[in-house]
C-alpha cells in the first residue's frame, strides 16, 4: 500500500502559502535573538563557530610548540611557557575544539535526518551550549587571572590528563590547576545534557515510519557517542571533584604524600580518557557514512554490520583504559588482558573501513573537496589504526609508549581522521547551513596545501619517537640525533596553518558571495536534504513519513525504491 | 659441485643485493645516528621488544598494503567520467553480501589471535622471567628533576649516572632495578636497553637490565614530572666486571679529604652553608637527602642529571645560579660572594 510522501520540491511550500522577505532587523536584535535561541540549528552553529576559534587558538599553541621545537637547546620560549602550551593545546583541542564542534554537528544534522522540528529538551540544549561555552573562557582566564597567592603559574601546565601528585597543591601552586579542573567540569556536565538531548530525541521523535532500523547511520553513531558519554563523562566528573577534595578540603584521594594513589587518578582519567578518543571519532565516522555514498553514488555497504560494529566499538571502548598504563607496573595479567582487548576493538573498527570501501567499490566516484577529505581520511584512518595495533602490544608499548610516536598516532587519528573528516563535512553541509556552497576551487587548494603539512609533520613524527624521544619535553640534546625530523615535522605545521587560514576564508567569502545551494546541492537520499537551504525555524512544514533508508532516493527512483530491498 | 661461475640470474640477484645495501647505507648516512635508538638493541629486553616489534610491523606493513592497494584501486578505477557511455546513470546499489562481511570478519579475528598469543608471550617472559642469583639490586627513587641511584647491598649512594656490569648471556648478571618516586611520577627509559618503565610515589616497580657490550647508553624520564622533565637524563654505564669491581671500591670510600688548601677552606664553606640540609658528602656533617649524593661528584661526567658536562666552569656556574642551566630547578641560586665560590668549587672536584 503506497503512503503519500510529497515530492522534495514542495515539501516545505505547500499550497496557499505566500513568503514575504523579512525587513532587516537592528544588530541588537539578532544578536538577542542568537543568545537567547534554543533552536538545534542556531546552537549547532554556535557550538561550530565557537570551536571554530579556539581551533585557531589552539592551533597557534601548537605552532609556537614546534618552533621551540626545531632545534635542540632551543630557548624561543622558557620552560614554564612551553609546558604551559602542551598543557592547553590538549585541554583545548579535545574539551573546547572536539567536543563542541562535533556536538555542534549532531545538533544541527539529527533532528533533521530523523524529520523532527528540533531536538526533545531545548532549552536543556541552550543551557548545555553555554555551559561548555562558560568552561572554555574559564580556562583561558587563567592566563591572567591563576597566579594565586604566590604568584605561581598562570595558565595550567600539567599535562591534559593531569597526572597526580603533580597536580597536588605542593607540586602545583597557585590555581592554575583548579582553572584546568572547574573548565573541565563545566564542559563536561554540556556534553552530558546534550548526550542526554541526542538520546531522547532520537529514541522519542523520528518521524513515521522511521524505525530504528531506517535510521541514517549518522544517527545512530550519534546515539553510541552520546551513550558513551554518560558512561565515560561520569568518572572524570568524580575525579575533578576528589582533586578538588583534595586541593582544599584535606582529603587524600591522589595525594602520595600522605598514602594517597597516583595510579587510581590515572585509572578514573583513562576509564574516561579513552571512550573519550572514542566519542571523538565516532561522529567521524558518522559522517563517512553519510558523504562516502552519496559521492559514490552508492548505498551504505552492510548497513546492519555498520549498526553492530559501532556499537560494538562502543562497548569495547569501555574496557581497553590501561592501554595508557601498560608502564605503570599493573603486572603481566592486566597487561595482558589491556592488550588483548585493544587489539579486539580492531575488529568492528576494520569492518567499518571494509563496508566503506566496498561502497566506493563499483560506485561512480566524484571528487569534490568533500569527497576528497573523506578519501584522505580513509587512507590516514587507516594507518593511523595500525600504529595503534603496533602500541596495543604491551612490550612495543613499553618502548613507545609517553614517545613522540604516541604522539604521532594520536595526531593522525586527530587530524589525519578527525579533522579531515570535519572539513569533509563543512564542505558538504556549509549549502544546508548557509544556503550558499563553499568554493570547490579553493576547497581543492585546501586540501592539498593541507593534506602535504599534515604528511610532513604527522609521517616524519613516528620517527623521533623510534629514536627515543618522549614527549612533553621543551627540549632535547642535540646528540640525540633528533633535530633533522624535528625540523621536517615544523615545516608541515606551517602547511597546515596555510591551508586552515584558506579554509577559514572560503567560510566567509562563501557565505555572503558563494552560489546559492538549493535544497539538494549533492543529489543526496536523507531528509535534511528536502528542506530549503538554509532551513525554516520549524524544519520541515509536513513532518515526512518514510518507508526505506534513503527517503529521498525512493523519491528520485519510484521504479526502484530502497523500500523494495528492506 | 660448485658451477665454474656464478649464473647469469645469480649475478643478477648479487648485483641487485650489494646496490640495496649501498642504497640503504647511503640513505642511512643521510641521517644523523641516533643514541637512543630501539633499533639498536643491547639488552635481552630490548632484543625481545625488537623482535615482537619486528613481527607486528610486518603484520601492518602487509595490512595496509592489502588495504591501501584496494582503496587507491578503487578510487581510481570507479572514478566518475563524464565521458562514459552511463555516466548519468547510478551505478547497482549494493547493500551488502554475507560471505565477504563474514571473510572480513572471520581474517581479523585470526590476525588478533596470533598477534595476541605472540605478544603475551614476551610480557609474561619480560615480566616473570626467574631472577638470577648473581644478579645486582640497584634502588632507584626519582626525585623533580634528578635521579638516586643505591647499590642496598654494596653501600653505595649515587645519582644521575648508573654504573652497572655488562652482562654475559652465557652467565647471565643482569641488575635488578627497584623503584619509587619521592614526589611525582617519572620513567625509566633507556632505549637501547628495555622498555621504560614508571616511578610512581607510594608504589614499588620493579624492571631488569642486562647490557650485552660495554658502553654508555642514554636515556631520560619519559613521564611529566614538572618544569625540568626535559633535563632529567640517563647515562647507565655498563663496565667490564673489572672496571664495575675498581668503580665500586671508590665509590664505597668516604669523601676524599683533600689536603688542599683552598679545598679545605672550600668545605668548611660547604659545612657551614645550607648545602648540607639537601646533600650527603659521607664521612662529613652533611647528611641532606632531598639533593643528590655529592660524595664522589667529582667522578661523575655531568652534572644537573645529565644536561651539563662535569667542568669546574660549569659546576661554579651552577652553584652560583643552577637556573642558568636548568630553570626550575629546585636547587636554589647560592649567592656566595665570589671568594667562597671559588673555594667551594676547588672542594667540589676533589670529590672523586
Amino acid at each position: 500500500m503506497a503512503t503519500h510522501t510529497p515530492a522534495p520540491a514542495d515539501i516545505n511550500q505547500p499550497a496557499g502559502l505566500v513568503t514575504y522577505a523579512a525587513p532587516r532587523r537592528l544588530l541588537l536584535d539578532v544578536l538577542h535573538d542568537w543568545v537567547t535561541t534554543v533552536d538545534h540549528k542556531k546552537l549547532g552553529l554556535m557550538y561550530i563557530g565557537y570551536a571554530l576559534i579556539f581551533l585557531v587558538i589552539a592551533g597557534f599553541q601548537a605552532l609556537l610548540m614546534r618552533v621551540q621545537l626545531s632545534l635542540p637547546n632551543n630557548t624561543f620560549v622558557s620552560p614554564q611557557t612551553f609546558n604551559s602550551l602542551f598543557t592547553m593545546h590538549g585541554t583545548t583541542m579535545v574539551f573546547f575544539v572536539g567536543m563542541p564542534i562535533l556536538f555542534g554537528f549532531g545538533n544541527y544534522l539529527v533532528p533533521l535526518m530523523i524529520g523532527a522540528r528540533d531536538m526533545a529538551f531545548p532549552r536543556l540544549n541552550a543551557f548545555s551550549f553555554w555551559i561548555s561555552a562558560f568552561g572554555g573562557l574559564l580556562l583561558y582566564f587563567s592566563y591572567f587571572g591563576a597566579s594565586g597567592l604566590y604568584g605561581a603559574g598562570s595558565a595550567p601546565d600539567v599535562g591534559w590528563f593531569a597526572y597526580a601528585p603533580l597536580t597536588a597543591r605542593v607540586f602545583s601552586p597557585g590555581h592554575s590547576t583548579d582553572y584546568w579542573t572547574l573548565a573541565i567540569l563545566l564542559s563536561g556536565i554540556g556534553s552530558i545534557g546534550t548526550a542526554l538531548n541526542i538520546v531522547a530525541t532520537t529514541l522519542c521523535m523520528r518521524c513515521p515510519g522511521m524505525k530504528l532500523s531506517r535510521m541514517p547511520l549518522l544517527v545512530w553513531l550519534y546515539l553510541v557517542t552520546s551513550s558513551l558519554v554518560f558512561v565515560a563523562v561520569s568518572p572524570l566528573t568524580a575525579a575533578q571533584i576528589m582533586l578538588l577534595l583534595d586541593r582544599y578540603a584535606g582529603s587524600h584521594f591522589f595525594d602520595t604524600q600522605a598514602g594517597g594513589s597516583a595510579v587510581l587518578w590515572m585509572h578514573f582519567f583513562w576509564i574516561f580518557g579513552h571512550p573519550e578518543v572514542y566519542i571523538l571519532i565516532l561522529p567521524a565516522f558518522a559522517f563517512a557514512n553519510e558523504i562516502i555514498p552519496v559521492f559514490s553514488r552508492k548505498a551504505i555497504f552492510g548497513y546492519p554490520a555498520m549498526v553492530a560494529a559501532s556499537v560494538g566499538i562502543g562497548f569495547i571502548s569501555l574496557s581497553v583504559w590501561a592501554h595508557h598504563m601498560f608502564t605503570v607496573g599493573l603486572g603481566p595479567g592486566a597487561n595482558t588482558f589491556f592488550t588483548l582487548a585493544t587489539m579486539v576493538i580492531s575488529v568492528p573498527t576494520g569492518i567499518k573501513l571494509f563496508n566503506w570501501l566496498a561502497t566506493l567499490w563499483g560506485g561512480k566516484i566524484h571528487f569534490t573537496a568533500s569527497m576528497m577529505f573523506a578519501i584522505g581520511f580513509l587512507f590516514q584512518f587507516l594507518i593511523a589504526g595500525l600504529s595503534g595495533i603496533m602500541l596495543s602490544v604491551a612490550p612495543f608499548d613499553w618502548q613507545l609508549g609517553n614517545s613522540y610516536f604516541v604522539v604521532a598516532h594520536f595526531h593522525y587519528v586527530l587530524v589525519g581522521a578527525i579533522l579531515f573528516m570535519l572539513f569533509s563535512a563543512f564542505y558538504y553541509w556549509f549549502p544546508k547551513m548557509s544556503g550558499r556552497m563553499l568554493s570547490e576551487r579553493l576547497g581543492k587548494w585546501h586540501f592539498w596545501i593541507f593534506l602535504i603539512g599534515f604528511h610532513l609533520t604527522f609521517d616524519f613524527m613516528h620517527v623521533p619517537g623510534l629514536l627515543g624521544m618522549p614527549r612533553r619535553i621543551y627540549t632535547y640534546e642535540a646528540d640525540r640525533g633528533w633535530m633533522i625530523w624535528n625540523l621536517i615535522i615544523s615545516s608541515g605545521a606551517v602547511f597546515q596553518a596555510a591551508g586552515t587560514l584558506l579554509f577559514v576564508y572560503n567560510m566567509v567569502w562563501s557565505y555572503f558571495k558563494g552560489p546559492i545551494a538549493g535544497p539538494d546541492p549533492w543529489d543526496a537520499w536523507t531528509l535534511e536534504w528536502s528542506t530549503p537551504s538554509p532551513p525554516p525555524a520549524y524544519n520541515f512544514a509536513v513532518i515526512p513519513t518514510v518507508e526505506s533508508r534513503r527517503p529521498l532516493w525512493d523519491l528520485k527512483h519510484p521504479d526502484d525504491p530502497d523500500s523494495r530491498y528492506e | 659441485m660448485p658451477s665454474a661461475s656464478p649464473s647469469p640470474l645469480h649475478q643478477a640477484v648479487l648485483r641487485r643485493t650489494i646496490l640495496a645495501r649501498h642504497l640503504w647505507a647511503l640513505v642511512r648516512s643521510a641521517f644523523p645516528h641516533s643514541s637512543t635508538s630501539i633499533f639498536a638493541p643491547a639488552g635481552t629486553p630490548a632484543h625481545s621488544i625488537l623482535s615482537l616489534s619486528m613481527l607486528v610491523l610486518g603484520i601492518t606493513a602487509a595490512i595496509f598494503l592489502i588495504v591501501a592497494g584496494l582503496l587507491l584501486y578503487a578510487v581510481v578505477r570507479y572514478r566518475h567520467r563524464a565521458s562514459d557511455a552511463n555516466a548519468a546513470q547510478e551505478p547497482a546499489q549494493i547493500y551488502g553480501s554475507n560471505q565477504i562481511e563474514l571473510a572480513w570478519t572471520v581474517i581479523p579475528i585470526l590476525i588478533v589471535v596470533l598477534l595476541f598469543l605472540a605478544t603475551a608471550r614476551i610480557i609474561l617472559s619480560t615480566q616473570n622471567a626467574p631472577r638470577p642469583a648473581a644478579a645486582l639490586d640497584v634502588t632507584v627513587v626519582g626525585h623533580q628533576f634528578w635521579w638516586e641511584f643505591s647499590y642496598p647491598k654494596l653501600g653505595i649512594v649515587t645519582a644521575n649516572e648508573l654504573h652497572i656490569p655488562v652482562s654475559d648471556p652465557k652467565h647471565p648478571t643482569p641488575t635488578y632495578l627497584t623503584m619509587t618516586s619521592a614526589d611525582t611520577d617519572h620513567s625509566f627509559w633507556v632505549p637501547r636497553l628495555a622498555g621504560k618503565m614508571d616511578l610512581i610515589p607510594n608504589q614499588i616497580n620493579t624492571m631488569w637490565l642486562d647490557p650485552q657490550a660495554p658502553g654508555l647508553y642514554l636515556g631520560q624520564c619519559a613521564q611529566y614530572c614538572g618544569v625540568q622533565h626535559a633535563k632529567m637524563l640517563l647515562r647507565v654505564y655498563a663496565d667490564t666486571p673489572a672496571d664495575f669491581s675498581a668503580w665500586v671500591v671508590r665509590q664505597q670510600q668516604p669523601a676524599v679529604n683533600s689536603p688542599d688548601p683552598q679545598a679545605a677552606a672550600g668545605r668548611a664553606v660547604f659545612q657551614r652553608s645550607v648545602c648540607i640540609s639537601c646533600h650527603t658528602v659521607s664521612g662529613t656533617v652533611a647528611t641532606g637527602r632531598f639533593g643528590p649524593d655529592l660524595t664522589h661528584l667529582a667522578s661523575r661526567e655531568t652534572i644537573a642529571s645529565g644536561s651539563v658536562p662535569n667542568t669546574p666552569a660549569n659546576l661554579r656556574a651552577f652553584v652560583d645560579n643552577p637556573a642558568a642551566f636548568k630553570p626550575g630547578a629546585l636547587m636554589p641560586a647560592m649567592h656566595l660572594n665570589q671568594r667562597d665560590l671559588d673555594a667551594l668549587t676547588a672542594y667540589l672536584t676533589t670529590l672523586k
